[in-house]
């Protein structure tokens, strides 16, 4: 472990034994306090920040070494703010407040987050508070100054076929001076629903926190469930989950590639890169019997095996898909009135990609090289072969390269899981919890790592789960990187990022 | 760029995958439903999609009708940018208490007549989420709804499929109307 002020601090705490596989350590407020103070001094990544009733855990990570999670009781109500010093948790700590009740104290920001004054009570895990009606339409947004500068409002209910969210533009003229976002509108209580929960009902939960990583979701659920119980996965399941999350990603990529030059008005990109998407679903139906396949990972393994012939028709699907992308990749590449929208446009400091941990396409294409599949390894990817892209220039053209290269790299990836599918079974039992246990887990999404973090009890019994997607981290950022860029491009940015709006609302 | 154009000169569409009897199915719904757009409409639609909190997997689906595989526009089914142009509200998700008011004002928005479809085991029950203080429920207990589209999410042919239903209905109730 490196020498450094968190490695003396945690020295001195007791690791709790359950969790697994990383170790947690339950600190003092005045130790927790100095860690997220450390974070914020840039000593760890900060994975996630969240709370169950009376604690607050923070999980952090030395770059390229194992992470570890940090706890702190929460006293008369309050805790030490880590947004204070690391803003990359500011909107953790409002959600958590929001649910809990929980002050964090010196936080910088202490506006409500998901709570839009229309749930029925306040602190509805925590304090279970009486609510405070207010209007929804009643909140402060930060204030900009300036001559010449004016407001644009826009959503939550937006033009096209896309999740609701709120999105303030102060612009000078056509350039954006400020964006502000406020999310929350899809919040839907999952914390609360997978609290105290049979573990497949948690799961089914977990499984839609956002449709669009279902197999992420259900695949970092099942490790933590797994880890917590100390329970192998058969060899095939393993490998046929790999199977299952790189076809989601490359359904995935293909529409945002699709959805990106789409905004740029290179309409002939979407088309044909809507066909490569279909094509992915269509052969994950065949062979998963569900065109997202949502439910066949769960603890234990996957329910759904992998046929010669289904592995004949995912390997007929890439042959006849990958030749069609590459010509798509080439007209993307040669035609300069689309390269001039996405060039340049939007960029995303890389200081400011490390400082929030962001990751998926959005790390990578400003110079953040992890990713989870290969810096948190797990099954089926330790030891495989794979490319992991990273690009420096940081704008929508390096999201959309780094997509396509990782398009390639899914592509091979299937092939070589497919190639050597070990035989045996695809499931095996889950013994009962003997006490209390606690498993994470890290999948990395198409949109980047998505964290779990549970507690199970004996009977088959979820009593706390905290799922973090990658958009957590990647929202503010957005905010950064439109600022300069003209309103028009908004919508080009918006989707270079493609954020997950219920997976982070919850 | 010009080969592309010269290779869709001479490619099949991808519209109608030969024998895969979903296709057929497809082309069979399709038709029944333009015929009926026609009669009921003149030519067209116009549909808005809502999320008034769905978990995401809805709208991929839907979206998918606008690809060219499904390419609902063929049969007269278009996707509008406003409520204002709307005929038909197509809402997701169990209604989150903070969208509901969003919901309403949208639904107020829509001239008539409209008719509201609830898409996904979420927006016609609750699907896995249920009634909570986050969570006011169906769609039907905050705007009336005329039909409901079942699924997790459904697939774009059962929502094409769907699509006819309304229209059938629609037009029983305009000649009992008129
Ligand atoms: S019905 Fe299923 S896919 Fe649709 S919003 Fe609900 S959980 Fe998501």
């Amino acid at each position: 472990m490196h020498e450094d002020s968190i490695s003396a601090l945690l020295a001195d705490a007791l690791a709790v034994v359950p969790l697994r596989p990383w170790p947690r350590y339950e600190l003092a407020t005045a130790a927790f306090d100095a860690v997220a103070r450390a974070v914020g001094d840039g000593e760890r990544e900060m994975l996630a920040l969240w709370a169950e009733s009376g604690m607050v855990h923070m999980a952090i990570r030395p770059i390229g070494e194992t992470p570890c999670v940090v706890s702190t009781a929460v006293i008369e109500g309050r805790f030490p703010s880590v947004g204070r010093w690391h803003a990359p948790a500011i909107r953790l700590e409002r959600a958590i407040h929001d649910l809990y009740g929980y002050v964090p104290e010196g936080a910088p920001d202490e506006r409500p987050w998901l709570d839009h004054g229309a749930w029925d009570r306040s602190g509805p895990l925590g304090t279970r508070g009486e609510a405070v009606p207010r209007d929804p339409a009643d909140y402060p947004m930060l204030p900009v100054t300036g001559e010449g500068l004016h407001q644009i409002p826009v959503g939550p209910v937006h033009a096209g076929i896309i999740e609701p969210g709120h999105f303030r533009f102060t612009a000078n003229g056509e350039t954006v001076a400020r964006l502000e976002e406020r999310l929350g509108y899809v919040h839907k209580g999952i914390d609360a629903l997978t609290t105290n929960a049979p573990i497949d009902r948690a799961g089914k939960v977990v499984a839609r926190v956002s449709g669009d990583s279902t197999v992420a979701a259900s695949f970092a659920f099942a490790r933590a469930v797994e880890a917590a119980l100390g329970l192998d996965v058969p060899p095939r399941a393993s490998a046929i989950r790999g199977v299952m999350a790189e076809l989601e990603r490359l359904a995935n990529h293909f529409g945002d590639i699709g959805a990106i030059c789409n905004d740029a008005a290179f309409a002939i990109v979407l088309a044909h890169c809507g066909i490569f998407r279909e094509r992915i679903l269509a052969v994950s139906a065949a062979v998963f019997a569900h065109r997202l396949m949502m439910d066949t990972i769960v603890p234990g393994g996957v329910t759904t095996n992998i046929t010669t012939e289904g592995a004949r028709l995912i390997g007929a699907a890439l042959d006849e898909v990958a030749p069609a992308f590459a010509e798509i990749v080439r007209l993307y590449e040669d035609t300069p009135s689309i390269q001039d929208r996405t060039c340049g446009t939007g960029h995303l400091p890389a200081d400011l990609a490390v400082r929030f941990a962001a990751g998926g396409p959005v790390g990578r294409a400003s110079a953040r090289d992890f990713d989870a599949r290969r810096d948190l390894a797990y099954a089926p990817y330790e030891g495989l072969p794979f490319d992991v892209p990273v690009l420096t220039t940081g704008d929508v053209d390096a999201r959309v390269q780094v997509r396509i290269r990782e398009v390639a790299a899914s592509m091979d990836l299937i092939r070589m899981l497919l190639a050597m599918l070990p035989e045996g079974p695809t499931l095996v039992p889950v013994p009962d919890a003997a006490g209390p246990c606690e498993g994470v887990a890290v999948t990395e999404a198409f949109r980047g790592d998505l964290l779990v973090w549970l507690r199970l009890l004996p009977g088959g019994k979820v009593a706390r789960c905290h799922v973090r997607d990658a958009s957590w981290f990647q929202w503010p950022l957005l905010e950064a990187a439109i600022e300069g860029n003209i309103v028009a491009d908004f919508p080009l940015c918006n989707k270079s990022f493609n954020c997950s709006y219920s997976g982070h609302d919850l | 760029m010009r080969t592309l154009i010269l290779k869709s000169l001479f490619a099949k569409p991808v519209t109608i995958p030969a024998p895969d009897p979903s296709a057929a199915a497809l082309e069979e719904v399709g038709r029944a439903l333009e015929a009926r757009v026609r009669r009921l409409y003149g030519r067209s639609l116009a549909i808005r999609e809502v999320d008034a909190g769905s978990c995401n997997g809805c709208e991929l689906e839907i979206h998918a009708l606008n690809n060219a595989v499904y390419d609902c526009e063929r049969f007269g089914l278009r996707f509008v940018a406003s409520p204002r142009h709307a005929d038909v509200l197509m809402v997701t998700g169990p209604v989150t208490r903070n969208m509901k008011v969003a919901l309403e004002r949208t639904y107020a928005a829509t001239p008539d007549p409209k008719w509201v479809v609830a898409v996904g085991d979420c927006g016609c029950g609750c699907g896995v989420f249920g009634e909570s203080y986050a969570v006011v429920g169906a769609v039907d207990k905050v705007i009336p709804v005329d039909l409901s589209l079942r699924g997790c999410p459904p697939r774009p042919l059962d929502l094409l499929q769907g699509l006819i239903a309304l229209v059938d209905k629609t037009t029983a109730r305009q000649r009992s109307a008129g």
